[in-house]
């Protein structure tokens, strides 16, 4: 076994592998980017290294420093996690040639598998079932649009080296192809410095199903039973369990099957997933299904697997890259009960999912136990920066079966407390507290199906969390050496009125409140009640409203107040008359970016003509492309902008002259 | 430790009368402070509304401290002494705390004959500032007054304690480094341009605010000049151009957050030397006090009743408890803050005063505030008192009250009567602060007592020109003087007239006595020298 590693990653992957390193006594070592020198892994890790500078091409991705450091510290391996390095063939081979070893399968493994059409001619010739499409050489748009055609629409555009939903389009009719396809080649190129892509036939419902295989150097291969991903949005995973829920032992036995066959033709080594999709049109029973991918690497979503096998995925990985042969044969690895996991990502679901950056200025979570794990990478305080992947934490759970897994996450999701960036914590919960996901009637086009439902419009803030809100920042007390510290509102022979307002998506609540001897008389939107607060505990208020008992939790930072009540997220501001003035300045006809990123396009020159909803800008954040469109039509006149710099959230990019009415 | 022990039978048909009575003197008081809580008719409030400006409750509420207590001075002023009704004398004054420092608050009314100040809106305005002086408190000044009002000048202008005691007043505070900080809200014309010019520190408010000495009526007047009110003395000529103001603000509310952000940079500090203890509870409870305090004055009660739901744990450490008896004197904390108390049992006998002398002696050495509760008839009369020397004793505990240096807080809890009022601490004895509960009385001795002295020397001058006069013809001649006695001894008579600070609900006199002591505990407190006592 290895004396010490070094983990090419960083965020939750990175301190989860970390924690099975030191498990088993091996020392860490962990790279990471300017960005990053508070980060959690860097803080977990028994050395750290600084390799450079916050844009990932300048730490992460950068090869030599990283193979670098490991042989100035004396790293005998290499993790590169998932994502980054994880599925770069030269880093394999890099890694090789200085005698390092690569904790994952062979360069030439990892080349089949990541180009995207040779994995497909591969499979097919090793007899795997693979989806009707074109992978050719040429990709003349013209010629594309007309392979398009014979597949028959719908039509998935793939970028061949991408994967986790980048340079993906789906396009319905002929007509959108050619933009869809300029734009899937164009992110592709800025994502993976290819783009090329392949065509597929898109099935409309399916079950992206799939299996967990482990090979050893001598040539074993186990399968760890499969995975159902099928919750997910534009591609990207958002909740995975396993087992996949209604499958039968016969399709669970030949997918793995199928998966061992998949991995023995390209003499694979290590972990890997193979990706399948189920076309359930005729349900799950004896459903078709086809190679799609294979991820030739450690799975975000592997704890799941690891749930329901009881087998620590990193620490075979470890095992098999220090030689060691597989720990079990297929007969001992076992099934028990069912996990789910859901990605927690700092992302606004109602701004379309908009990633989120900031300090997360609280982050609370029940207590880990049997039924609960929690992979994290950030601590309560950390920043969420543009430069990587949005997501904070991954929560897992487990249970006896699929019902009591449900009711676990419920209530880990219900009890979970985030503040200072918005997530997608309330989205995850609405999925969990599903009529259909709950008896596992889904398939892909589950969360476009019922997006009405989990991002249900809100009418208004609730009573109910404006009292909480209303409580939390009166916060009523009776304590302290000096009479003067009380906070009772004691007025001689009145009652103290207060009018609050909160400010929720630009609309503000008034709440008018009156200290009574025993609580609160409120009056929101003209109907009155009678408050009180029972008890507080840390963020949690216990409150009766008109006799009704309600608790929940408001997080507070400064006058922002996050509240939680049963499942549900509000993000209220308390306005404070007379302390935004210089905020009240007209923002008319001003351009703003929604988020810093970097400016990747400008559609249009200075003084030009604009149309009210006309694409003027690229912003490229998180990874991620937002245009920027013109809420206004008018002329338009441009600040300084160049082409690729890097712009901070609320900044001005132009300003529109309003036309007037009668021009 | 010595935990009172209460000897009320709440089952008795007295306590049920007494609970009755007050219960009808509270409703009262509670729906007439309501009614004064208005301010002026609803017309003006909403013409004042509707300039964008916030009622004076409502800018008092917005710089105090979120949930502050707000310890109000006089609510009463003025009650039924004009013709007009004058809520709250116009101006609304009291302690609250501002970026957790202890402030007093003076607040014009405009919504009350435009803010304009009634010789009781000046004794109101000085009362307030005389409260900042003794506690060392932080003046803020929410100033929106037409300054003084005209019809009523002669007694309004020219004497001492007139309208120019204001600015002296703060003059003579910002010289002891008592912040003196103006908010101008709406106008200050003519001697109220003084309360922003004479501040260390001031805000005025954009479009609303403006200082002159003389308005636009009186310019055209005197000059012929033709000039708006704005550009005479707005908040933009003021802040840019004379200087007279420092800060702009747009709004009331703004206005009021760059005043908290100014007590916020006093760099002021709350030191005093106290022991403090542990806040507990009376263990009996407040609401009591209803059916312990008999309706009728002449209806003795056992102050330690009184006390054992005031202080501390109901904790009272009694001194001389056997001698002096109908003085009960000694030690208790109240919110944690040690005090003497000194109450009244009955009336004052020599060794009742002497003891009194002793205790308040002991309070001035230790630097313990004196707290007097007040239920006295007065002083024994008698011959044999007389010529034991009463006076010689009463005397001593008048000097005593009167040179303590400690703070004194006095509530009137029953009969506040002749040279009891004096020994006990009365206005004249300069107590930080005087509370009357509202069954209480207060003249310089009972009507009956009054009607019956006068009787008496009518009937003498009668029957020396050899006369009867009928018992009937007597009793007509009392009873105008009675009632006069009742009218003018009420404590909404005296509270209209600033001869207290409030009148205060019983259930409330632990907490007033505390946010009062608190306060006082701002200003230092000074070693005392007592002038000669008598013999």
């Amino acid at each position: 076994m290895f004396e010490k590693i070094l983990i090419a990653n960083r965020g939750e992957i990175a301190c989860r592998i970390m924690g099975t390193a030191q498990k088993k006594g091996i020392k860490t070592v962990a790279v990471y980017s300017s960005a990053d020198a508070a980060a959690r892994h860097v803080r977990l890790a028994d050395e750290a290294y600084e390799i450079g500078g916050p844009e990932a091409s300048d730490s992460y991705l950068s090869m030599d420093r990283i193979v670098e450091v490991a042989r100035t510290s004396g790293a005998e391996a290499i993790h590169p996690g998932y994502g980054f390095l994880s599925e770069n063939e030269e880093f394999a081979r890099k890694c090789e040639e200085v005698d390092i070893r690569f904790i994952g399968p062979a360069a030439e493994s990892i080349h089949i598998m990541g180009l995207k059409d040779e994995a497909k001619i591969a499979m097919k010739q090793a007899g795997i079932p693979t989806i009707p499409g074109y992978d050719g050489e040429n990709q003349s748009a013209q010629y594309l649009e007309q392979q398009a055609g014979e597949i028959g629409f719908p039509v998935l555009i793939k970028a061949v080296a991408g994967g986790g939903g980048k340079g993906m389009r789906l396009v319905e009719t002929r007509d959108k192809f050619s933009p869809a396809l300029e734009s899937a080649k164009r992110e592709a190129l800025s994502s993976f410095g290819n783009d090329r892509v392949l065509l597929e036939k898109y099935i409309r419902n399916s079950r992206h199903i799939e299996v967990q295989i482990f090979a050893d150097m001598v040539g074993n291969v186990v399968y760890l039973h499969e995975r159902d991903c099928s919750l997910q949005r534009r591609h990207q995973k958002v909740v995975e369990e396993a087992p996949a829920p209604d499958l039968s032992e016969d399709m669970r036995y030949e997918l793995g099957e199928t998966a061992i066959q998949a991995a023995k033709a390209i003499k694979y080594k290590g972990a890997g997933t193979i990706e399948f999709i189920v076309d359930v049109e005729n349900g799950l029973k004896d459903a078709p299904f086809y190679f799609m991918e294979m991820n030739t690497r450690l799975q975000v979503e592997h704890p799941v697997t690891e749930l329901i096998t009881g087998i620590d995925l990193v620490e075979w990985q470890l095992r098999i890259a220090a030689g060691e042969r597989l720990p079990l044969g297929q007969r001992d690895i076992k099934l028990n009960g069912h996990a789910f996991e859901v990605r927690l990502y700092a992302e606004d679901p109602y701004k379309d999912f908009l990633p989120q950056t900031g300090t997360l200025h609280h982050f609370s979570v029940p207590i880990q136990d049997n039924w609960l794990r929690l992979d994290s990478g950030i601590d309560q305080g950390d920043e969420v920066s543009v430069f990587y992947d949005p997501m904070i934490a991954k929560l897992i759970v487990w249970g006896h079966n699929r019902g009591e897994a449900l009711r676990h996450m419920r209530r880990v999701l219900k009890s979970t407390t985030i503040a200072g960036i918005k997530t997608n914590l309330e989205f995850l919960y609405n999925i969990f507290d599903h009529d259909a996901f709950s008896v596992a009637d889904f398939d892909t086009g589950f969360i476009e199906k019922y997006s009405s439902t989990l991002i249900p419009s809100k009418e208004g803030v609730s009573p109910t969390v404006l009292a909480l809100a209303a409580l939390c920042e009166l916060m009523p007390h009776k304590s302290g050496s000096d009479v003067w510290d009380w906070s009772d509102g004691w007025l001689l022979n009145l009652n103290l009125n207060v009018k609050l307002t909160f400010i929720e998506n630009d609309t503000p609540y008034d709440v008018d409140v009156t200290y009574m001897d025993d609580g609160f008389s409120v009056s929101i939107g003209g109907r009155n009640y009678k408050l009180k607060l029972l008890k507080q505990d840390a963020h949690k208020l216990s409150i009766l409203l008109d006799g009704k008992k309600i608790t929940g939790s408001v997080i507070r930072n400064k006058e922002d107040f996050t509240v939680f009540y049963e499942g549900q997220v509000s993000y209220l501001h308390h306005f404070i008359p007379g302390s935004d003035k210089e905020e009240m300045e007209s923002q008319d006809g001003n351009i703003l970016t929604p988020m810093p990123g970097k400016l990747a396009k400008i559609f249009v020159k200075d003084d030009e003509e604009i149309e009210e909803g006309q694409a003027l800008f690229v912003l490229e954040a998180m990874k991620m492309e937002h245009t920027i469109k013109a809420s206004v039509s008018g002329q338009i006149i441009l600040h300084a902008l160049q082409e690729g710099m890097q712009i901070g959230e609320g900044q001005s990019l132009a300003r529109v002259m309003r036309r007037s009415a009668d021009d | 430790m010595a935990i009172l022990k209460s000897n009320i039978d709440r089952l008795s048909p007295e306590y049920a009368a007494s609970k009755d009575a007050m219960e009808t003197l509270i409703a009262d008081l509670k729906q007439k402070i309501a009614s004064i809580e208005q301010g002026g008719v609803e017309k003006y409030r909403e013409r004042h509304v509707e300039r964008g400006k916030l009622l004076p409750r409502e800018r008092i509420r917005r710089v105090l401290d979120k949930g502050s207590a707000f310890l109000e001075f006089s609510q009463l002023a003025a009650y039924k002494v004009y013709d007009d009704e004058i809520p709250a004398a116009g101006i609304i004054t009291g302690i609250g705390r501002i970026a957790g420092l202890e402030c007093v608050i003076v607040c014009n009314d405009a919504t009350v004959k435009g803010g304009t100040y009634f010789p009781l809106t000046v004794k109101k305005h000085l009362r307030a500032q005389e409260i900042a002086t003794h506690n060392n408190l932080p003046c803020i000044y929410l100033v929106d007054s037409g300054g003084a009002n005209l019809p009523n000048q002669e007694d309004v202008f020219p004497d001492r304690d007139h309208f120019g005691r204001i600015f002296y007043n703060q003059a003579k505070m910002s010289s002891k480094s008592i912040p003196q900080i103006a908010v101008v809200m709406g106008s200050c014309t003519a001697g109220g341009a003084y309360v922003p010019a004479m501040s260390d520190e001031n805000v005025i408010v954009k479009d609303q605010g403006t200082i002159f000495l003389a308005g636009p009526p009186l310019v055209k007047a005197a000059t012929g000049e033709i000039v708006s009110a704005e550009d005479l003395g707005g908040g933009d000529v003021h802040t840019r151009v004379s200087g007279v103001a420092d800060h702009l603000a747009d709004d009331d509310n703004h206005a009021l957050e760059i005043t908290r952000s100014i007590v916020g940079n006093l760099n002021r500090e709350k030191k005093h030397n106290m022991v403090l203890r542990e806040v507990v509870d009376p263990i009996y409870e407040a609401a009591e006090l209803y059916g312990i305090i008999p309706s009728d004055l002449k209806i003795s009660v056992d102050v330690r009743e009184v006390i054992a739901r005031i202080v501390d744990g109901s904790d009272f450490d009694e001194f001389k408890k056997r001698y002096g008896t109908t003085l009960v004197c000694g030690f208790a904390h109240i919110f944690g803050m040690p005090v003497g108390i000194v109450a009244n049992n009955g009336v004052l006998f020599s060794q009742s005063a002497l003891k009194g002398a002793h205790f308040i002696e002991l309070c001035a050495s230790r630097k313990i505030p004196l707290v007097f509760l007040q239920n006295i008839t007065g002083f024994m009369v008698g011959e044999k008192y007389e010529t034991g020397g009463i006076a010689r004793d009463g005397a001593k505990m008048v000097t005593a009250v009167s040179c303590a240096e400690v703070p004194k807080f006095t509530v009137i809890i029953g009969g506040s009567f002749g040279a009891g009022n004096y020994g006990m601490c009365g206005r004249a004895y300069d107590p930080r602060f005087l509370w009357m509960w509202p069954n209480a009385r207060i003249s310089v001795m009972g009507g009956e007592q009054a009607a019956g002295v006068l009787a008496t020397v009518k009937r003498d001058g009668i029957e020396r020109q050899g006369k009867k006069w009928p018992k009937k013809e007597e009793a007509e001649f009392k009873k105008p003087i009675i009632e006069q006695y009742e009218h003018q001894g009420h404590p909404y008579y005296s509270s209209a007239r600033l001869w207290d600070d409030g009148v205060i609900d019983p259930i409330d006199t632990r907490r007033v006595l505390g946010l009062g002591l608190s306060a006082s505990l701002n200003a230092a407190i000074n070693d005392t020298k007592f002038g000669i006592f008598r013999m």
